[in-house]
């Protein structure tokens, strides 16, 4: 029997019992619809979240005291300015070097009153970072030098404090200490969790002054090109461990952070697909159910076809096929259904949903293997009945 | 191959036929006990006997629908020992014909496919099967009836469908099993009929009934009674 021939029969048979097929299919069409959309979520997620990362700005080093990893306990800083110092001549180029003191203080003008992150820096920053200004200037090594009580607004900082009104020049008021707005920044939107618009920049030295701790959190390095990260990280980790022998330092570059997300995200994704294809073995379980239901049924066909001249895998074959066209007709439908729900998704959440061609490829495959893992069993019954008690079956 | 061709070579031959079942319970039922038998060509054969004699089970044989415990079996000159199950669905295609009682059409399905389905396995292209079914339907008398289901048609039409299903692949020999059983004494005379002219036409009939009238038709009757042939006439 050709196969286009066992295909029209199967066609034939998964019409008559048009709800059954239905309901059996809908198994395999919710598998592979949360295979689909939680992929495309897990993708989405982990997409969206490297391009934050990559949105820090390239070839930088944060160097902070400490183990960096996951489920690493923080640690308390022991570096001060004099380190930044240190790192500055370890690396040469001062202005490639900046500071990052950090702290969350409310900040006022008059009655309104705006929670921001205060982050203690230095002139360099701008050379390090990529932060453009919308209005105003930089901090300046004077501004550092003398501890000037002035500070750069992140752009939704100026909003809510402002408003419409021009912040250049005037006060605002951070732990009972006036401030002059020098600068404001242009919006960049959230980095990996950090709203960078609500941050606050001063200068580093009035900033410790301010918390109290002579203390920094971390240094940051630039590096002038993508080949120079990995051994000016090592130059400048080795050099903090000669100075503080027995404590760790750690530098995380943007390529390490990328890589540990990623395989982070890629997992978190491959568990998400996972989880979503136990639905989609269980619609497997429900199509071999179904078609164990319909060899029963059909037991009679099957001896009047054995005694029309049907061999064991012409009826092996016949029933392999409807399985089979179940479920990749399910997993088709399944497929549309999660591509649109992924769109939807997309579309009406801030869930960043993304399709991605392999876990299209990967459901209908999978859909398909499981309808010839599920169905071979039945099928295999079937193409095994004895055509004379077949025959006499009511 | 020139005994397919099946001339001079008898549609059946078996020599200490038997069958045995083995039940659940461990006891062994011996349905048929030892049966020698020579179907020619182009005869027309009844097999008769009461219910539970073997006829079924030497019926079953015969059509190659199962295989003997013992002793041999030769289907138009092929030993059935000789040929896997595939062989074995091979020869039922090309060789057998079957007529049930219950008629066994696929009730979804219209009279023209239900009579081309022998030609499915046997590889015919579509068209061919097709054309050879319709010409099958005709020489029942059911041209007109085409594109009919078995649940548009009564009893008699049925089986003369499935008569016509037994003789689109030009089979050497129609095997009917009580093909009258379910069917009013007019249709029931019409099917019988239709096997004479078919058996006229040399293909040899061999017919399977305990009922006498039907039987009387046939112009051999072999007697079947407890698993061995009482009687062969």
């Amino acid at each position: 029997m050709k196969t286009a021939e066992a295909l029209r029969m199967a066609v034939e048979a998964l019409r008559v019992n048009r709800l059954r097929s239905m309901l059996t299919m809908l198994g395999v069409i919710i598998g592979v619809l949360s295979v689909v959309i939680l992929v495309a979520i897990g993708t989405g997620a982990k997409d969206a979240i490297e391009k934050e990362i990559s949105g820090l700005g390239s070839n930088i080093i944060l160097v902070v005291p400490g183990q960096v990893g996951l489920g690493a306990a923080p640690t308390q800083s022991r570096l001060d300015l004099s380190d930044v110092a240190y790192v500055r001549r370890v690396v040469g180029d001062p202005s490639k070097v900046t500071v990052a003191v950090n702290s969350g203080e409310p900040v006022r003008v008059g009655r309104v009153e705006v929670f921001a992150t205060l982050t203690g820096t230095d002139e360099n920053m701008a050379h390090v970072f990529d932060r453009p200004l919308r209005r105003g200037r930089y901090l300046t090594k004077t501004d550092v030098d003398t501890r000037r009580r002035v500070v750069i607004l992140g752009s939704e900082v100026a909003a809510k404090l402002f408003g419409d009104v021009d912040p250049i020049g005037r006060q605002v008021t951070i732990a009972g200490v006036r401030f002059r707005v020098v600068g404001v920044y242009a919006t960049v939107g959230a980095t990996f969790g950090v709203a960078r618009d609500q941050e606050v920049h001063l200068p580093v030295t009035t900033a410790q002054r301010l918390i109290g701790l002579p203390r920094i959190n971390g240094i940051a390095v630039g590096a002038s090109g993508p080949d120079e990260i990995e051994p000016l990280r090592r130059k400048v980790v080795d050099a903090l461990s000669e100075r503080y022998p027995g404590e760790t330092f750690s530098a995380v570059t943007q390529t390490q952070l990328l890589g540990t997300i990623g395989t982070v995200l890629g997992m978190l994704t491959g568990v998400l697909a996972a989880i979503a294809g136990i639905s989609l073995l269980v619609g497997g379980v429900g199509v071999s159910n179904i078609m164990l239901v319909s060899v029963r049924e059909r037991t009679r066909e099957i001896g009047l076809r054995k005694a029309l001249g049907a061999r064991g895998r012409d009826i092996l074959g016949q029933f392999l096929i409807e399985a089979v066209l179940l479920t990749t007709v399910g997993g088709v439908i399944g497929i549309l259904a999660g591509v649109g729900g992924a769109l939807l998704i997309r579309a009406v959440s801030p869930v960043p949903a993304s399709i991605t061609w392999w876990s299209i490829v990967l459901a209908f495959g999978v859909s398909a293997a499981v309808g010839v893992f599920f169905g071979v069993a039945p099928a295999r019954r079937a193409a095994r009945l004895d055509p004379v008690v077949a025959l006499r079956t009511d | 191959m020139s005994l397919a061709d099946g001339r001079g070579t008898p549609a059946f031959e078996a020599v200490g036929l038997a069958r045995s079942y083995r039940l659940d319970g461990g006891v062994t039922v011996d349905a048929l006990r030892g049966v020698d038998l020579r179907v020619e060509q182009g005869e027309f054969v009844a097999i008769v006997g009461p219910s539970g004699s073997g006829k079924s089970t030497l019926m079953h044989l015969l059509g190659c629908l199962d295989r003997p415990t013992s002793g041999t079996l030769r289907v138009n000159g092929v030993d059935v020992a000789t040929l896997d199950d595939s062989g074995l669905a091979d020869l039922r295609n090309r060789t057998i014909g079957f007529v049930f009682q219950s008629f066994h059409l696929l009730a979804r399905t219209s009279a023209l496919d239900n009579v081309a389905l022998p030609l499915v396995y046997r590889g015919v292209p579509r068209a061919e099967r097709r054309e050879r079914a319709r010409r099958a339907l005709e020489a029942v008398g059911l041209g007109h009836r085409l594109t009919h289901r078995p649940s548009q048609m009564s009893g008699g039409e049925q089986q003369r469908v499935a008569v016509a299903r037994a003789l689109v692949g030009d089979p050497r020999v129609l095997l009917a099993d009580e093909p009258t059983g379910n069917l009013d004494s007019r249709n029931g005379e019409e099917v019988m009929g239709l096997l004479e002219r078919l058996n006229e036409g040399g293909v040899a009939v061999v017919l399977v009934t305990h009922d006498a009238e039907v039987a009387a038709r046939a112009r051999r009757r072999i007697h079947v009674r407890d698993g061995r042939i009482e009687r062969d006439a």
